[in-house]
């Protein structure tokens, strides 16, 4: 029986419910929060700021750091150990190639900016999730940056494309399930994250990146528009003050 | 602890200044709480949980529920333990790296809270004796962190115990944890910490993260509904006379009575 409709009800090109907001952790420099559906990420960043040891300082331009981390109690199943794992730093490392490409880091030598992640509860989805919020984390400290970077899977469940695979989806027993996150620069359309479990055609690969273009404007917007809500607040509190 | 800085002295010098007329930089009285807001259940992952806020700290902590098998001296137990891990999320002064001696104290001490005063009654824990407990895992996790976490993660790590709904135990005798009974953990007494820190003279409840930086002692209390004391931590390089330590106690049972009330 072929997958034609979303366990949830959704139509195949829409996500789950998204929260997005900027500015939720006072200490940070700057930071961001994105739910999609039960995954929740918060980023923070500090800097930037000066990196030590000073033997890893470039003067020709700054480090972008990520720091991925699940809260132990965040998975579907057992609890995660704290600590580091070979999974946190593969994605920490391809979250740095996928945002690197929109900061400016020659205005920043010597430096490194730091962005951390915590996920609280996760559904699938926790890679791209953590992308978002820490676009929005970058942009609301102040880093120079040219656009935000926005992060959502499109997949394939059982010959269905769709976009924004939960749990569920992803561990589908009745067909083959393709789980694709990408990263994409919206006002561009490249792409700076890809990864795929499973198995595509070519062509279906590139027809489903083609018709999910439209779902990374909407949710680009919803994250541009949590800056922007914030930078509303800051001077509504100005003007107040 | 980490090294005393010039910004340091600086800050105390200024806090002191302050205290010195009675006040403090967020215009708390010295025995005045921050205003403490608690969700419970919104981390649909663990089997229970508790989103706090108490002013600028905001503080998740949830219980993971696993089987495990029970340590040999006490075959008939499950077991209970608490972690904290100060993220660099939380704190520009965090770094990344293996739990610090700062994270360790804040999890021992809440551990010390919940396990003395027998809050969960480990036997209720075992499956078969011998064979299979239920560990019941409180992790705590700082998004936030502008002071006083012990307080705050223990009242956090005490909602969410109540919360906490058991998962099914599957036919392999694992726990299934897409499907949850409805029963709960049965909490056998409500103990809460209070932490006072000292500067000068003044003794002060719910300390900033610049009032613990700059504080000379400070001392934990855990105490029950009844008023007893169940765990005690002194920390800071400062000495405590007898009669601080007593005033201690008492802010801290007196501001315990009402934290209680919030869980």
């Amino acid at each position: 029986m072929a997958y034609k409709k979303r366990h949830d009800g959704r139509k195949p090109d829409e996500t789950r419910p998204i929260t997005a907001k900027a500015g939720v952790i006072p200490k940070a420099d700057g930071s961001g929060y994105f739910k999609i559906g039960k995954t929740e990420a918060y980023a923070a960043v500090y800097g930037p700021r000066e990196l030590h040891p000073r033997s890893m300082q470039d003067p020709k331009q700054g480090l972008l750091r990520c720091t991925y981390n699940m809260m132990p109690f965040s998975g579907q199943g057992d609890r995660v150990r704290p600590g580091p794992s070979r999974r946190s730093k593969e994605i920490s490392m391809v979250m740095e190639n996928a945002l690197r490409p929109i900061v400016d880091l020659d205005a920043y030598p010597n430096a490194v900016v730091d962005v951390f992640v915590e996920l609280p509860q996760t559904d699938a989805g926790s890679r791209c999730a953590a992308i978002s919020a820490a676009a929005i984390a970058l942009a609301d400290a102040g880093v120079k940056m040219r656009d935000v970077v926005t992060a959502v899977a499109v997949g394939f469940v059982d010959g269905l494309i769709v976009v924004d695979l939960d749990y569920e989806e992803e561990a589908w027993k009745e067909g083959e399930v393709a789980d694709i996150p990408v990263a994409m620069i919206p006002s561009t359309g490249e792409i700076t994250l890809l990864q795929m479990d499973g198995k595509v055609e070519k062509k279906d690969l590139l027809a489903a990146l083609k018709q999910a273009q439209p779902v990374f404007q909407r949710i680009a917007e919803i994250q541009r528009g949590a800056v922007k809500q914030r930078y509303a607040e800051i001077n509504d509190s100005i003007e107040k003050a | 602890m980490e090294k005393v800085t010039a910004m340091d002295n600086a800050l105390k010098e200024h806090i002191s200044e302050a205290l010195g007329k009675g006040l403090r930089l967020d215009g708390r009285k010295l025995d005045e709480f921050r205003p403490i807001s608690i969700e419970v259940g919104k981390v649909a992952t663990a089997e229970g949980s508790a989103e706090i806020r108490c002013g600028e700290t905001h503080v998740v902590v949830g219980v993971k529920m696993e089987v495990g098998k029970p340590y040999s001296d006490r075959p008939d137990s499950g077991t209970l333990m608490v972690n904290a891990e100060l993220r660099p999320i939380s704190n520009p002064l965090f770094e990344t790296g293996p739990p610090t001696i700062e994270s360790i104290e804040v999890a021992r001490v809440i551990d010390r809270t919940i396990r003395e005063s027998k809050t969960i009654d480990e036997k209720k824990l075992c499956i078969k004796a011998g064979e299979k407990v239920w560990m019941a895992n409180i992790d705590v996790c700082p998004l936030n962190h502008d002071g006083n976490l012990i307080d705050i993660g223990a009242l956090a790590a005490l909602a969410a115990l109540k919360d906490t709904k058991m998962p099914k135990i599957d036919a392999n005798g694992q726990a299934d944890y897409h499907e949850h009974t409805d029963e709960g953990l049965a909490l056998e007494s409500f103990p809460v910490a209070v932490t006072i820190v000292k500067i000068g003279s003044n003794l002060l409840v719910d300390p900033t993260d610049e009032e613990m930086r700059v504080a000379d002692a400070r001392l934990t209390v855990g105490s029950l509904e009844d008023g007893r004391i169940c765990a005690l931590q002194k920390g800071g390089d400062g000495p405590l006379t007898i009669d601080d330590i007593e005033r201690m106690i008492d802010l801290a049972i007196t501001t315990g009575k009402e934290l209680r009330k919030l869980v």
